[in-house]
């Protein structure tokens, strides 16, 4: 057996660091110079934004429900049921409309890229693309960072009000509580900074979502076996980020904001 | 360097008689494993180069680096001219518009039909459209498969890709074509077909080329033929003559143990290459 080296371990991790770094650098600079593949942008817009609206839809909708549900049983005791609609909407647009969205498109979107990109690689198209003279990071790496960022911003505002809405609809439908009341406490409580943590998340996210997609697809190897590993290794590390990259955000902003 | 002043220097540098290919003691391992080893040989214009070798001995390696697509450890790669290394990664990919690339496993985008992916290069370059669907058409027709222009690489058999790529490295009429293994894992009739695309390329368009082949039959019949344009097809040069521009490199190991004619490779005293091309 193979005896494990951790100086070759650390080096490995600093090294895949410094590969991240320097695509991440790379696919932004590409943004200011020309060529730029504004129909690629399109695409992967469609393909990521129209693509995962279901999955966001449905994801929001029915963690409103629950928190609606589980709130409700608990505000109970303390006579502050009417405060269902505040938890809800705070509950969601600061927290869980942002994480969960990221989540779900990084599982849906960071394993697609990995998966299409480390096959171009493994089949030497992307090498392909290179000796036929187009930049593959240009081509595909920065049309999938922006489509990302782009569409997760208005897909966590999707899932926000789908899931203040699914909260709403419990509350009414099944907790009997006055919809009115829901909805105005929970449109009073919402501060401008709670908005503002809430939409600075998803862009974040969507930076996040594609360049681990990128990067692990770009440096795939080992036929269609590695294509696999690259897949699970991406949304692996997506999610982690977005969970890590949440708690920064949100230390951050409790700094800023003060709430 | 802007991509106007590179196409004019390369006309220029192909008129004065520049290499359009020179190695220059190249050196190039990965991890502790060198792969090749002090490499030094020049292509002219016009010349065709066949690389022969055992596998593993860098030839795909080579092909790669005279693509800039790898750049070597030490020494020199020169493209017509123009040192690799010295250039950014910008004018690799401009300097790349005159190198057409064959791969061993085709290489073609599979989400592009066989138009998009011939017409890719014409269509990256912004060409009039109606001007690359008649290029495309050209070239595919050089290739005879006009009829698969609508068709997926995954409905084409192995040697129709094989076929499909070849138009896409020559649609741009390049300075230097590099072919890796174009008949590898193809029977040998669809590896004549390659084969005799080939010679008709080097011989009706006269464009320099390096090609690597695993299958010293091809390597003689492309010493041996020419392409007769009256006639439509390759034929045998009469009196056992040889085409006087194609000319051998063999590596093993990582090292060129052969670089010369036709003539003085099927007549070499040294004892490995003879038991090799035997």
């Amino acid at each position: 057996m193979r005896l494990f080296s951790p100086e070759a371990y650390a080096k490995s991790i600093v090294a895949s660091v410094q590969e991240y770094a320097l695509l991440c650098a790379h696919a932004i600079g590409d943004l200011f110079s020309k060529p730029r593949y504004i129909n690629d942008m399109f695409t992967q817009m469609d393909s990521i934004g129209v693509g995962s609206l279901p999955i966001v839809v449905l994801t929001g909708f029915f963690t409103g429900c629950v928190l609606a549900l589980q709130s409700a049983t608990s505000l109970k005791e303390f006579g502050a049921v009417n405060m269902t609609g505040r938890l809800v909407a705070l509950s969601m647009v600061k927290e869980l409309g942002p994480v969960l969205t990221g989540l779900m498109v990084s599982g849906r979107n960071a394993s697609g890229m990995a998966s299409e990109l480390g096959s171009m690689k493994v089949s030497e198209q992307i090498d392909a693309m290179r000796a036929l003279g187009t930049d593959p990071i240009r081509k595909l790496v920065t049309p999938r960072i922006v489509a990302t960022v782009v569409m997760l911003f208005f897909l966590t505002i999707i899932s926000d009000s789908c899931g203040t809405a699914g909260g709403g609809v419990v509350a009414v439908g099944m907790l009997h509580l006055n919809g009115h009341t829901f909805f105005t406490t929970a449109y009073l409580t919402l501060k401008m900074g709670d908005v503002v943590e809430g939409l600075v998340k998803p862009l974040f996210s969507g930076f996040i979502i594609a360049t681990i997609g990128c990067y692990y697809g770009l440096k795939t190897t080992g036929g269609t076996r590695g294509v696999g590993k690259s897949t699970t290794q991406a949304v692996v590390a997506s999610s982690v980020l977005i969970i890590l990259m949440d708690f920064l955000v949100t230390q951050l902003m409790i700094g800023i904001f003060g709430r | 360097m802007t991509e106007i002043m590179i196409d004019e220097q390369a006309a220029e540098r192909i008129a004065k008689g520049v290499p359009v290919v020179e190695f220059d003691h190249v050196c190039l391992g990965f991890e502790e494993h060198q792969v090749l080893k002090d490499i030094s040989f020049k292509v002219a214009h016009g010349e065709t180069r066949i690389i022969l070798g055992p596998s593993g001995g860098g030839k795909s390696v080579l092909m790669k680096l005279a693509n800039g697509l790898l750049l070597p450890d030490t020494g020199d790669v020169r493209i017509l001219g123009w040192s690799l290394q010295q250039m950014t990664q910008r004018e690799l990919f401009q300097m790349r518009a005159h190198v057409g690339m064959v791969f061993q496993e085709s290489a073609l985008f599979d989400s592009l039909n066989v138009e998009d992916n011939v017409a890719y290069r014409l269509e990256e370059e912004h060409v009039d459209p109606a001007e690359i669907h008649t290029r495309v058409v050209e070239a595919l027709h050089f290739v005879e498969l006009e009829k698969a222009i609508d068709k997926f690489p995954s409905e084409l058999s192995g040697g129709m890709r094989r076929r499909v790529s070849i138009a896409r490295a020559i649609i741009s009429k390049p300075d230097l074509i590099l072919y890796d293994s174009p008949t590898g894992g193809l029977d040998p009739i669809t590896s004549n077909t390659i084969i005799e695309l080939v010679v008709k390329q080097r011989d009706v368009s006269g464009t320099t080329s390096l090609l690597i082949t695993h299958r010293l039959q091809d390597a003689f019949t492309m010493a041996t033929h020419r392409y007769n344009e009256q006639l439509g097809h390759m034929e045998k040069i009469p009196n056992g003559g040889v085409d006087p521009n194609t000319r051998f490199l063999v590596l093993n190991d990582g090292q060129v143990v052969f670089d010369g004619a036709t003539l003085e490779l099927a007549h070499t005293s040294d004892p490995w290459l003879k038991d090799y091309i035997s």
